[in-house]
């Protein structure tokens, strides 16, 4: 039930000041999502969201340094 | 998917395979606490992957499993009126209470509907104002804010005939349990990241340090998993015992603190009755006193419900790390997707309907 899901930011609506709103593409897939606990996120970043609701940014750098140290790791062998 | 389809990478996960093989020189047994990724180590066969020495057991992370028949019933009980349009993430309308699921009230005739989001359900209050409209709360702090937020904005938009169920279980207090029972195996956890969005790890440092048992905040996906077992097994060797964030493209130390901050506004802590385990101390949330005409056990008259559980389901000690789900007699047998007799099978997340679906041999 905790199953949370990465999506793009493609637009954000302030015009209700308690429940900030946005659209959010999940591979094409447009969802209202809310977007009320993450007052810094913009357009074209990454959020991970749960029955509606935006829990955080993916942290894009941190992402691909992961992935990164990874690969290192196996061609280390 | 991105930020999906790079953690499921082939080459990774036979990267940290290979890792951990090397790493692994005695018997560790580590549990998973959430029923999301008990479900992704059963999809992918992870176990496969791991050196026999290293064994995974199932934590009770799975919020329609601990949901305890009580609150099904008095969900029934509700859903079974006239004047109600009752409300439910997909998954619980198929768990079954002592008689019926919500499913089979439904099928007779009463308005019971699956939502995506708590905020279709005050949607649905706003455009049905003759009706009491309950949305059935339930799930650990991932979850807990998004119900939180429905409640406020229900009391925002000024609606009378909006109110929820309320079930939500924490995870920490349930590690507690799990390691402060005498038969416990659990060498190791990997808790569970999408709780620590919200929450942060901050509170399992004591957890730590008083059961000296190494704790790692882990992702979902494959290389997710698996790299947090690596950690694992690195503390485990290493005689460590720490507190350690795999999943840090997401999870901050602290979380996330405006849901945070509405948890606190919203919700009170209290002891809660996990199904298959008992009450565990001061771990869940009811709403607060000045929430109270939200509360639905408070505006229908659900008090005393008696409960029957099967006799021969074995979920609680499933539910614990103790018994995997083929040891129970009725697994496959008299229990099985189409017709579950515990919750376990019910939900893709529980213990039993993933061996289940993905369990070839056993």
């Amino acid at each position: 039930m905790c199953l949370s899901i990465p999506g793009k930011v493609i637009s954000i609506d302030e015009s209700n000041p308690d429940l900030k709103m946005g659209k959010v593409s999940f591979s094409g897939v447009t969802k209202d999502i809310c977007l009320q606990w993450l007052p810094d996120v913009h357009v074209g970043e990454y959020v991970l969201a749960h029955v509606g609701f935006a829990l955080s940014k993916i942290d894009e750098k941190d992402a691909e340094e992961t992935i990164s140290v990874l690969k290192e790791m196996g061609d280390l062998e | 998917m991105k930020y999906l389809d790079e953690f499921r990478d082939s080459t990774l996960t036979k990267n940290l395979s290979e890792k951990i093989e090397k790493l692994t020189t005695q018997r560790w047994t580590i549990m998973e606490i959430c029923g999301g990724q008990t479900h992704s180590i059963l999809k992918y066969g992870i176990e496969e992957l791991l050196p026999e020495k290293i064994s995974l057991v199932h934590g009770p992370g799975c919020p329609v499993c601990v949901t305890p028949l009580e609150m099904i019933d008095k969900a029934v009980a509700i859903a079974s009126r006239e004047n109600v349009i009752f409300t439910s993430f997909g998954d619980m309308v198929r768990v079954p209470g002592s008689r019926h699921d919500l499913l089979a009230v439904k099928a007779n005739g009463f308005d019971v509907r699956m939502v995506y989001s708590p905020l279709d359900a005050v949607n649905i209050a706003e455009k049905n104002k003759e009706k009491q409209v309950v949305f059935f709360a339930v799930g650990f702090e991932t979850t807990a804010p998004a119900n939180a937020m429905a409640v406020v904005e229900a009391a925002r938009r000024g609606l009378k005939n909006f109110s929820i169920l309320c079930s939500h279980v924490l995870v920490p207090p349930a590690i507690e349990a799990l390691l402060s029972n005498p038969q416990t195996q659990i060498q190791a956890f990997l808790a569970a990241g999408h709780v620590c969005t919200v929450m942060g790890y901050e509170e399992y440092v004591p957890l730590s340090s008083r059961f000296k048992i190494p704790i790692v905040i882990t992702g979902f996906e494959p290389v997710d998993i698996l790299q947090g077992i690596y950690l694992a097994v690195k503390q485990l060797e290493e005689k460590k015992c720490e507190v350690e964030n795999q999943y840090t493209r997401v999870v901050l130390k602290e979380g996330n603190s405006h849901a945070r901050k509405l948890l606190a506004t919203v919700f009170d802590i209290v002891d809660r009755p996990w199904r298959g385990i008992g009450v565990i101390p001061k771990s869940g949330f009811k709403l607060k006193d000045e929430f109270a005409d939200y509360d639905a056990e408070k505006i229908f008259d659900v008090a005393s419900i008696s409960t029957k559980e099967s006799s021969l389901c074995i979920a609680g000690e499933v539910l614990q790390g103790l018994k995997k789900p083929y040891a129970c007699r009725a697994f496959k047998n008299n229990c099985t997707p189409e017709h579950p007799l515990g919750a376990p099978m019910v939900s893709s997340e529980g213990a039993c309907a993933a061996y289940f679906h993905y369990k070839k041999v056993i």
